[in-house]
This record gives C-alpha cells, sequence and structure tokens, in this order.
C-alpha cells in the first residue's frame, strides 16, 4: 500500500497587522499533527501569499485575518490564486470575523473560517476531513 | 507551629481537587504562604507609599489624592467619526484620551496607498496628513487634556502633527500633556508594527526622548509597554523582564547620545497588562515598580526621585476576553481592572465586552466606563492606599515575580543586550513557546475558560457590533490625494528633502518633521523617507 503523502499547509497572514500569535499557535499544532506547514509571515500582500502557494505546491492555505479586513483580504487572495492556477486549493482562515461577514467569505469560495475560540483539535480535524493531497 | 509543620501534620492528609495549582502564566502556587516565605527585611524592602523602592505605590496618597486617569482608548472610521466618540466620552466623565490608528497609519501608508485597501479606519482612525490630526482634535484644546496616542513606527510624524495642532490652537508645546507609545523594541518582540531595523528605530524613539526633554517638558515620549508582550501570549514574569529590559535600553540609548539621566528617566513612562488571574496581576504591578526603581538608583544612578518611580498605564487583556457569552467579559474586566488598582497604576482602560467580535460599540465601551467608576466611587479600595501590601501572599509573589524577572533581564545582559537578543529571536520564541503551551493547556482543558471550554451554551444572540462605514476609504484615500494635489508642492518637496538630509546626518528628526507636517508632507511620504534611508525590516517569520 502506497504511503499517504503527508499534507502541505501554507499558514499566512495577509495585511498590515501584526497579531501573529494565532497564526503561529495553528501553525505549530498543524505541524505536531504531522502536516508539512509553510508559515509566510507577517505583513503579506494577497499576491506574496498566492506566489507562496504555486512556489511551495502546498494543498491549502490557512489565512489568518484580526484586522477587519478580511471582506477585502480573502477575495483578494482567492483572486490571485485562480490567476496563477492555484484555485484548486482548499482556503480556511481564521480571525475577528462577525457572524454576518461568513456568507460573503463562503460565497467567495472559502471553504471555512474558524471565530475566536476554536480548540486546534477542531482545525485538525477539519483538515484531516476535508483536505485530499493533490496529485 | 511553622509553615513546614503545618503542611506536614495538618495540609497533607487533605486531599485536593487538583493535580497542580498555577496561574494563567503557569507558574504554582503554594497552598499558603505566611511569614515564614518572607525574608526578615521584608518591612523594609516593601517601604511604604511615595518612598524608595515603592513598592506600595510611586505615590504617598495614591488615591485618595487623586484617582487614576480613565482613559478608554477609541478610534475608529474617520478623523470626524473618532472625534464624535472623543467628544463623547468626555461627556461623560472620562479625563483623558486616547487615540487609536488604523493600520495603514501605524505602518506608514496613506489611506490612498495599494497596501491600505481594506484596512482604511478599520482598526483606528485614519490620519495620513494634517488636515486629519486637526480634524480629530477639533473643540479640543490641547492644553485642557492629556492625550495619549498608540503608535509606534510612525510616532515621530505623528507626534510633529500633534504639536503642530497645538500651535495652531495657541497652546504653547510647554503646555501639552500626554503621552506617546514609541516603544519600538516591543514592536519587534511582539506586536510588529514596525519600518526600518531595530538600530534606526531606536535612534528615532531617542531623538523624541531627546527633543521631548528639551522643547515638551510635560509629553511622556515613550510608553515602554508589557502590554503587546503580554497579549502575544507572553508569561507574566516574561511581560515584567521583557519590559524593564527595554526600559534600560532605552535608557543607555539615550545617555549614549548625551543626555543626563534624571534630565530624561522623570519622563519615561511604562503601560503593563492586567489579566485574569489576579493575585499574579498585583505582584508583577508591585514588583515592576521596585525592580525599575532600584536599577535606575543602582544601575544608572539616578538621583532625582521622579526618575525612579515607574508611573504606569495599564489594560485589561483583550486577549482574555472570549467571543462566546461576550457578557461574561464584562466580569473578566472587573477583576482585571481591580488588579490594576490595588497594584496601583495610574491611568487605566478597560477593554469593552464585544471587541473579540469588533471594535467597541458606544454601548459597550459605556459599560466598560462605568465599570471603572464603579470601582473608583462604590467599591472602597480607592480610600486606602495599597490595601495589599503586608499579605504574605503578596509580598511573597512580589519577591518571586522580581526574582524571576531579574534572572531574565541577566540572560538578556548575557546576549548582550535587548538589541542583540531580538536579532537573536530570543524574545520572541519564549513568547510563541508560552502562548503555545496555554493554547495547549486550554485545549486540554487543563485551563478553564468559561464558555468557550466549559459551561458552554448551544446557542447565542450576537450583541449589536460597531461597522465602519465602506465608504470611508474612499473618502479618506479622496481627502489625502486632494491635500497632495492643492497643497504648495515644491515646499512639501524641499520639507521633505530637509526630514531626508537630518535621517542620514544623524541630526535631531523631530524640527524638520514638525516643517514637514506644517508643509502638508504625509505619514506616507515620510515612511518612505524612512524607507529609503534606513532600509525596510522583514519579518524573520520564525515559528
Amino acid at each position: 500500500m502506497a504511503v499517504r503523502p503527508r499534507l502541505r499547509i501554507l499558514i499566512a497572514k495577509p495585511g498590515l497587522d501584526g497579531h501573529d500569535r494565532g497564526a503561529k499557535i495553528v501553525a505549530r499544532a498543524l505541524r505536531d499533527a504531522g502536516f508539512e506547514v509553510i508559515y509566510t509571515g507577517l505583513h503579506q500582500t494577497p499576491a506574496m501569499v498566492a506566489e507562496a502557494a504555486i512556489q511551495e505546491d502546498v494543498d491549502a492555505v490557512g489565512l489568518s485575518i484580526l484586522s477587519g479586513a478580511h471582506l477585502t483580504l480573502f477575495p483578494a487572495v482567492m483572486e490571485e490564486l485562480a490567476r496563477r492556477g492555484g484555485g484548486d486549493k482548499v482556503v480556511f482562515g481564521g480571525g475577528i470575523v462577525p457572524d454576518e461577514d461568513l456568507p460573503a467569505l463562503i460565497s467567495a469560495g472559502v471553504a471555512k473560517v474558524f471565530t475566536p475560540g476554536a480548540s486546534t483539535q477542531e482545525i485538525v480535524d477539519w483538515i484531516r476531513a476535508n483536505v485530499r493531497p493533490r496529485g | 507551629m511553622t509553615k513546614r509543620d503545618w503542611l506536614e501534620r495538618r495540609y497533607r492528609t487533605e486531599p485536593e481537587r487538583r493535580l497542580r495549582f498555577s496561574t494563567v502564566s503557569d507558574m504554582e502556587v503554594e497552598p499558603l504562604y505566611t511569614a515564614d516565605d518572607l525574608p526578615a527585611d521584608t518591612a523594609e524592602r516593601v517601604g511604604l507609599p511615595g518612598e524608595f523602592p515603592y513598592t506600595r505605590g510611586v505615590y504617598p496618597s495614591m488615591y485618595r489624592g487623586r484617582l487614576w486617569t480613565m482613559r478608554q482608548f477609541a478610534g475608529f472610521g474617520t478623523a470626524e467619526d473618532t472625534n464624535g466618540r472623543f467628544q463623547f466620552l468626555l461627556g461623560e466623565g472620562q479625563t483623558g484620551l486616547s487615540t487609536a490608528f488604523d493600520m495603514p497609519t501605524l505602518m506608514g501608508y496613506d489611506a490612498d496607498h495599494p497596501r491600505a485597501l481594506g484596512e482604511v479606519g478599520r482598526e483606528g482612525v485614519a490620519v495620513s496628513s494634517l488636515v486629519d490630526m486637526r480634524a480629530l482634535f477639533d473643540g479640543i484644546r490641547l492644553d485642557r487634556v492629556t492625550t495619549s496616542m498608540t503608535v509606534n513606527c510612525t510616532a515621530s510624524v505623528l507626534l510633529a502633527m500633534y504639536l503642530a495642532v497645538a500651535e495652531e490652537q495657541g497652546v504653547p508645546w510647554t503646555a501639552v500633556g500626554g503621552t506617546i507609545q514609541n516603544d519600538m523594541l516591543k514592536e519587534f518582540i511582539a506586536q510588529k508594527e514596525w519600518i526600518c531595523p531595530p538600530e534606526p528605530s531606536l535612534r528615532i524613539v531617542v531623538d523624541m526622548i531627546e527633543f521631548c526633554a528639551r522643547e515638551v517638558p510635560r509629553w511622556h515620549p515613550v510608553s515602554i509597554s508589557g502590554y503587546h508582550i503580554r497579549e502575544a501570549g507572553s508569561t507574566a514574569v516574561q511581560e515584567l523582564a521583557f519590559t524593564i529590559a527595554d526600559g534600560i535600553t532605552y535608557a543607555d540609548a539615550a545617555l549614549k547620545r548625551g543626555l543626563a539621566i534624571d534630565d530624561f528617566a522623570p519622563r519615561l513612562s511604562f503601560f503593563f497588562n492586567l489579566h485574569n488571574d489576579f493575585l499574579e496581576e498585583v505582584a508583577k504591578l508591585r514588583a515592576a515598580r521596585r525592580l525599575w526603581a532600584t536599577i535606575m538608583r543602582d544601575r544608572f544612578g539616578a538621583k532625582d526621585p521622579r526618575s525612579l518611580r515607574l508611573r504606569t498605564h495599564a489594560q485589561t487583556a483583550g486577549a482574555s476576553l472570549t467571543a462566546q457569552q461576550p457578557l461574561n467579559n464584562i466580569v473578566r474586566v472587573t477583576v482585571q481592572a481591580l488588579a490594576g488598582i490595588l497594584g496601583g497604576v495610574q491611568s487605566l482602560h478597560t477593554n469593552s465586552l464585544d471587541e473579540t467580535l469588533a471594535l467597541p460599540s458606544e454601548q459597550a465601551v459605556m459599560v466598560a466606563l462605568r465599570t471603572q467608576q464603579v470601582l473608583a466611587d462604590e467599591s472602597g479600595v480607592a480610600n486606602v492606599v495599597d490595601p495589599l501590601g503586608g499579605s504574605w501572599t503578596i509580598e511573597a509573589l512580589t519577591d518571586r515575580m522580581e526574582r524571576e524577572a531579574r534572572a531574565y533581564i541577566e540572560r538578556i545582559d548575557a546576549l548582550g543586550g535587548m538589541i542583540r537578543a531580538i536579532e537573536a529571536g530570543y524574545p520572541q520564541r519564549e513568547i510563541a513557546d508560552a502562548a503555545y503551551a496555554y493554547q495547549q493547556q486550554v485545549d486540554r482543558k487543563e485551563k478553564v475558560v468559561v464558555g468557550v471550554n466549559r459551561y458552554q451554551v448551544p446557542e447565542e444572540r450576537p450583541p449589536e457590533l460597531l461597522r465602519v462605514a465602506p465608504d470611508v476609504e474612499v473618502r479618506q484615500a479622496d481627502r489625502v490625494r486632494r491635500v497632495k494635489r492643492e497643497r504648495d508642492g515644491a515646499a512639501a518637496r524641499a520639507a521633505l528633502r530637509r526630514v531626508r538630509a537630518a535621517a542620514e546626518s544623524g541630526e535631531n528628526l523631530m524640527p524638520p518633521l514638525v516643517a514637514a507636517v506644517k508643509a502638508l508632507c504625509t505619514v506616507g511620504e515620510i515612511s518612505d523617507v524612512y524607507r529609503e534611508v534606513f532600509g525596510q525590516y522583514r519579518d524573520p517569520a520564525w515559528l
């Protein structure tokens, strides 16, 4: 039986704010759960995030946004990914996102948004259930 | 019976409901503290309020003389929106202003910059030029309020604007009082808003310390901040230690510039976090005062008592609040604020119950301010100076926090000081490790977060949230474009060249900055000069 390849996940921090506590915790938790994790660091533009996702050939992209700019940044990352042929990558995210903004993000193609209080185990379980290694 | 006898003979036979008891920072605490936990010279080391080493408070009368300043951090949308919130808070009995700027302003981009897209007016007020700063303080005389401005890598520009507004109001700089956060070291350690690398960032901070000591004597040119270190996930001891180590670094740098310690140290102020663990927080604030007073006297030879007194603003812990059952946050904030008051702070911000969901609504801010007013006027705790002083537990924990913080400071000294430690990623890694360890404890339910991992309710109705008007970005971008179009272009270019010359030569940046903002040079343009002259710092992206 072939060994199932490890999932590769990009954790990215688009936007100008420096709140990286959540992104770093999630990145470490995913690594501890056995995934391959690449972390972009802070202050990325949507184009930089999409470029990193393509270069690193990841299966999924997790975006952390706490600046209130989620309605701009999530769709912008989706567009930049699609433009580079990365539209098949699963995009999820987390941050300060009011419930009423969730439908707009889901319709932009974001697969899941974790809001404050989500446990790292929930995020790990969701990825195991929803992300498949590509090709 | 000694404590040891009591523990052996009476306590050990009793069952305990947990395997270990530790603070929110995971510092294990003993079941009981007695006089046996304190060295013989405790009374002397604790001292009296207003006396060295200021463990019991920096002033003799503390809140019997004057209550702490109630200072709610506010800012969203345009300058006019935030001016309205300021007027509301002053009308409700708030006694000082505190300004939150939006991310583009904090990071040195104008509202019309592509990187500002989606961020204008979201996390604070958008200020791109003097035109915005004037509107922000419209109708507020700058000699009648003290203002705190939370801004760091663009602090020099915003201070220049504030001084220009004062001048326009006919208020002399000597009558202008307030604080600008301007603590770049903790930016690299925790909050992570920066333009240029640590060394030139520190140089700009020292320019401001030097300039204010000479020209704006009632201003606090740097607010040495543990708040963001804690929010990034540090322990209480790390918050204390890294903050004091940052203070040492600023003092060293100002001395190297040629200033005398007592010329600037009285205007250094602090900003600490108030987290959930009540006893730990009270002890932290008391240890901070004793540590700073001792370091200023013994390490820096300060003589002026004002140099020895650690005066601090404090804010309840944003990261401790929960999106689940948000009304519970009022209770958390009350406990945290009480720790601040019993810890002897000079100024206080209480967080709003809806902050994990959005910027606070007017109603939520009102409850937060009323929390302080209830504590001040109804609880009675402000009637006695340092009422917890002499508690065996509080004094033992104060001793321990001071001791553990000293050990960290020695490690940082051994690394060659805080700048070298930052370059090596030392404080950043310590904090990330502590943050991860805490999250694991919460996920394993070893630490209880009410409403999140215990006592959950299935369905909740979200509170009314503040929404920033969607057209703010367009209006603000139009405004800064108009400013750039309509100003005297030649004068603005000349003023920017003067800023560049000062940046390159090492001459104090503040006088050319004041001239540049008056010529309507923008935050983005001046930050571009910094980027070009000093280079841009990039996140090392350590995990």
